[in-house]
């Protein structure tokens, strides 16, 4: 909340302004950064050039555009991801979501499909055949099929927030259970296997461009396309629009006040009148429809409609990345832009940690111990604010 | 002989001192009673000597020996216990195992010697007085049971001080009794005990002496004996009040706003029948478990009743939901303020905005008019006289209970009610605060809203009053008018029925 941040930052200038007599600058400027809002962000940009100055290829504006368009598709799903977390809760089941609406997608829009592939699928004969998805070369075809991934994943919180608030469920339980089942369901759709043939207008979503740069000599007659970076694409405009409205119903509207209520406190948001049920629902929901906005973005870039989008360790980024960002797992504490600096600084370390070329193994614990240091930092930081604001 | 010595300490926060300059000795085999307004310092002079805070100046000295704690533990070990208002105990534990918490008895292999630990824990349930399995879970126990648990945990630790910080408050008063007894044979035993309570009658009668706190500064510490109670309060004041409670500035209406008909929920309220009238203050006195929460928490929809009919400002509500009792009219400060009331974490204005939020938003888009919104708060903020720093900054949690308890009013007036059911509202709340409590409810009274307070203290609805009804067992079973008040009967009628089914709770 944007209140919130307010009051840390005015805080803790009441408290630069009159330091303890004993702390050097020295001590005052590490409390002064380990207490920004931006704390994520100084950490980012400060380990960006410690790691530029090691590897060199880090730096170079193909790698640094690569890695702007690997943040996208985490951002949307962090955020919905985020909004969760604000409400006390858990989303377990983004990645089955991503996965299921990856296929849900393809299948309707596929142009082509290979008989000797997809003959054990159930779907095939009936939506799948050799000419491809339900609406297979339609002009309507793009346009029904992201909708329908946004339905479906939508759909799909509504079940969690239904089941979390209607059973009086746990949601690590409820979501555990649902991508359970998703999962599995989208592999047995599939049969395992990727649907591709996918539109040109709908792999755009994914890689398009909007404005490019060309760094180079002016008098190349002919510029490769390999040299033109992506600077604004669809994902950018996608993701970054979804993190500008999420932040603002975050801070600015009645339903993004009663999340932090709900997570907060939930019995004397209750009494209060705030709809708690309501609430948990509608964010649940929008946990989903990220979810289905990230499929997108991913199916999109990898060109298919893939069962196994969002597993591997897609969860661990994505909570990680809230975490990092400085989301409170215990509710009532979070912010998009924090999130934001949580997925950028994801991305770079995961960008690192590739340079270093570790083998994949090391590369998740590197990631776990890194999640677990930002949360030793983040109750360090509640810590030393408490103190400060304690009359 | 001095059990504790603390010498010119002082404490501030954010350059204001909480502490100033205190020096005070606590002596063995003696009760001393500190009191103070609340943010007069007697909580931050408790976190001081259990280590949760450190003295910016000032030393202390425990048992001869120079004492520094820097963190709780310190103080555990050192031999310092603290009863606290909100119990520290596991409920999901049992007594003994809350009692040994800090050290289990070990056999020789070193695992826990559960046989040594219920003959321990045994004898120490006995030396306060609760007869009563060490097995029992302790969520199974009363409020005021858990208090002698605490007690006993106290002792296993063999603690030579023991701070009680407003033992009494959610006490019976039987249960007060057997407390005052335990601490008296503490005395006894030679056990140094230093006293917090608003209850400043029974500071004056159990303390040996008495030292009183205003603005974080010692303003006296004499022995009891010099003390009343009249001469307490213009110390904590620093000014003497005249009356414990305002005059009421307007006489009730004869329209009813809220009428209440035969509800009825099995086990918890028969019968109920009455009707609360504009500009009225209707109290509700009965004994803990008399069902007096549990009847106002049906009304305003929290708990479901099977018979009756409720009718606010002439519309039968039928079995309403929190949510439509606030649109159609209701507030409800709860006893809980802590876990029911706030949001202790977040910033006072979103706070009082909390229930009258939708009013701040249009409609469409439910987008907040954030300077409405602060605007709004700050007015019910200084209506109320609130004490804080900048309302959309200070956190709830850094507020006194006082003042908190204004911030749940604010939270309520913001959305204009015209019922107001306030339960236990001056609960922990020092004598200053709770006069401005008491002139806020009278002037919701004045302007036409109905007001339906809660209280165990009887002296408080008879201060505050125009009608006081008597619960017991579920049932209303008396009414006093205001011309007719009378402590004792009022009393008897609250205990008859308890006492003849040979239960009081």
């Amino acid at each position: 909340m944007t209140d919130e941040q307010l009051t840390a930052t005015s805080l803790r200038d009441g408290a630069r302004g009159r330091p303890p007599p004993s702390s050097s600058w020295l001590m005052r400027l590490a409390r002064g950064f380990l207490l920004s809002d931006y704390f994520v962000l100084y950490l980012t940009l400060i380990f960006f050039v410690v790691a530029a100055l090691i590897f060199p290829t880090l730096p170079l504006p193909l790698n640094i555009a690569n890695q702007l368009q690997n943040m996208y598709p985490l951002l949307a799903v962090a955020i919905g991801q985020t909004f969760v977390l604000i409400l006390g809760g858990i989303d377990l089941s983004v990645g089955a979501i991503m996965g299921i609406t990856s296929v849900a997608g393809a299948v309707v829009m596929a142009q082509t499909l290979d008989a000797s592939t997809f003959d054990k699928s159930p779907l095939w004969g009936n939506l799948l055949t050799p000419a491809g998805g339900v609406l297979a070369g339609q002009p309507s075809a793009v346009l029904v099929g992201v909708i329908v991934m946004l339905t479906l994943g939508t759909l799909i919180g509504f079940l969690n927030g239904f089941a979390i608030t209607r059973f009086n469920l746990a949601p690590f339980m409820v979501t555990l259970v649902t991508a359970t089942f998703f999962a599995a369901f989208a592999l047995w759709l599939t049969q395992s296997r990727n649907i591709s043939g996918l539109p040109p207008a709908f792999l755009d979503l994914g890689k398009g461009d909007i404005v490019s740069i060309y760094l180079g000599v002016k008098a190349t007659p002919e510029i490769a396309r390999r040299d033109i970076l992506p600077f604004i694409t669809y994902p950018f405009v996608i993701a970054v629009g979804l993190a500008v409205v999420a932040q603002f119903i975050l801070s600015r509207t009645v339903f993004g006040r009663r999340m932090f209520f709900v997570g907060t406190n939930r019995q004397a948001s209750v009494i209060s009148g705030v709809p708690t049920r309501r609430t948990i629902i509608a964010v649940y929901m929008f946990s989903g429809f990220c979810a289905a906005v990230a499929s997108i973005l991913y199916s999109a870039r990898i060109g298919f409609g893939q069962p196994s989008l969002g597993g591997g360790n897609l969860l661990l980024d994505v909570i990680g990345a809230a975490v990092i960002g400085g989301t409170s797992l215990f509710g009532g504490k979070g912010s998009v832009r924090g999130t934001f600096f949580g997925v950028a600084f994801f991305v770079l370390l995961l960008n690192i940690l590739n340079a270093m070329r570790l083998s994949p193994f090391i590369i998740d614990a590197v990631k776990g111990m890194f999640i677990l240091v930002a949360a030793l930092l983040d109750i360090t930081r509640t810590r030393l604010l408490d103190r400060e604001r304690r009359a | 002989m001095t059990t504790l010595t603390v010498h010119e300490i002082t404490k501030a926060f954010f350059g204001i001192a909480a502490v100033k300059a205190v020096s005070l000795s606590v002596e063995a085999g003696q009760i001393l009673g500190l009191i103070g307004q609340n943010g007069a310092g007697k909580s931050t002079l408790m976190n001081l000597i259990g280590g949760v805070v450190q003295p910016d100046s000032g030393t202390m000295q425990f048992n001869g020996a120079p004492y520094t704690p820097r963190i709780p533990s310190d103080a555990v070990h050192a031999g310092i216990a603290f009863i606290h208002q909100e119990l520290n105990l596991f409920t999901n534990l049992t007594i003994a195992e809350n009692i040994f918490i800090a050290g289990f008895p070990r056999t020789r292999f070193g695992s826990i010697d559960r046989a040594a630990m219920r003959q321990r824990a045994k004898d120490l349930l006995a030396s306060v007085g609760l007869e009563m399995s060490s097995d029992t879970p302790v969520e199974r126990i009363a409020p005021g049971e858990r208090q002698l648990v605490e007690i006993a945990k106290a002792l296993y630790q063999d603690a030579s001080l023991i701070i009680f910080d407003e033992p009494t408050t959610s006490l019976t008063a039987r249960e007060t009794e057997r407390l005052f007894a335990i601490m008296r044979q503490l005395r006894e035993q030679g056990k140094a005990l230093i006293y917090i309570s608003h209850i400043l009658g029974d500071v004056l009668k159990y303390a040996d002496s008495i030292a009183i706190m205003r603005d974080g500064a010692l303003v006296a510490h004499e022995p009891a004996s010099a003390f009343d109670v009249n001469r307490m309060i213009a110390l904590m004041v620093g000014r003497s009040i005249e009356q414990l409670y305002p005059p009421r500035t307007a006489p009730p209406t004869s329209e009813p706003v809220l009428q209440v008909e035969n509800v009825t929920a099995a086990g918890v309220v028969e019968n109920i029948t009455f009707d609360l009238l504009r500009g009225e203050v209707l109290g509700v006195f009965g004994l803990m478990g008399s069902g007096r929460t549990e009847l106002v928490r049906i009304l305003f929809g929290l708990e479901p009743f099977e018979r009756g009919k409720i009718t606010l400002n002439g519309r039968d509500v039928g079995l309403p939901t929190p949510r439509e009792s606030i649109r159609a009219g209701m507030a409800f400060v709860t006893e809980n303020r802590r876990e029911e009331g706030l949001l202790m974490s977040i910033d006072i204005a979103n706070n009082i905005g909390m229930v009258a939020l939708p009013q701040y938003a249009d409609r469409l888009l439910q987008i907040i008019r954030q300077r409405d919104l602060s605007d709004g708060a700050g007015r019910m903020a200084g209506a109320l006289q609130l004490k804080s720093g900048d309302i959309r900054q200070q956190n709830v949690k850094a507020l006194s209970g006082g003042n908190q308890q204004k911030v749940v009013i604010a939270k309520w007036l913001l959305n204009a009610p015209t019922v107001f059911i306030l339960d236990e509202p001056t609960r922990g709340i020092d004598v200053g605060a709770k006069y401005e409590i008491y002139t806020i409810i009278d002037r919701l009274a004045a302007e036409g809203g109905g007001v339906l307070i809660i209280s165990s203290e009887l002296e408080e609805l008879m201060g505050m009053c125009d009608r006081i009804l008597v619960m017991s067992r579920g049932e209303i079973v008396g009414q006093f008018a205001r011309a007719d008040f009378n402590d004792a009967a009022i009393l008897r009628a609250a205990f008859r029925e308890a006492e003849s089914n040979g239960a009081m709770s």
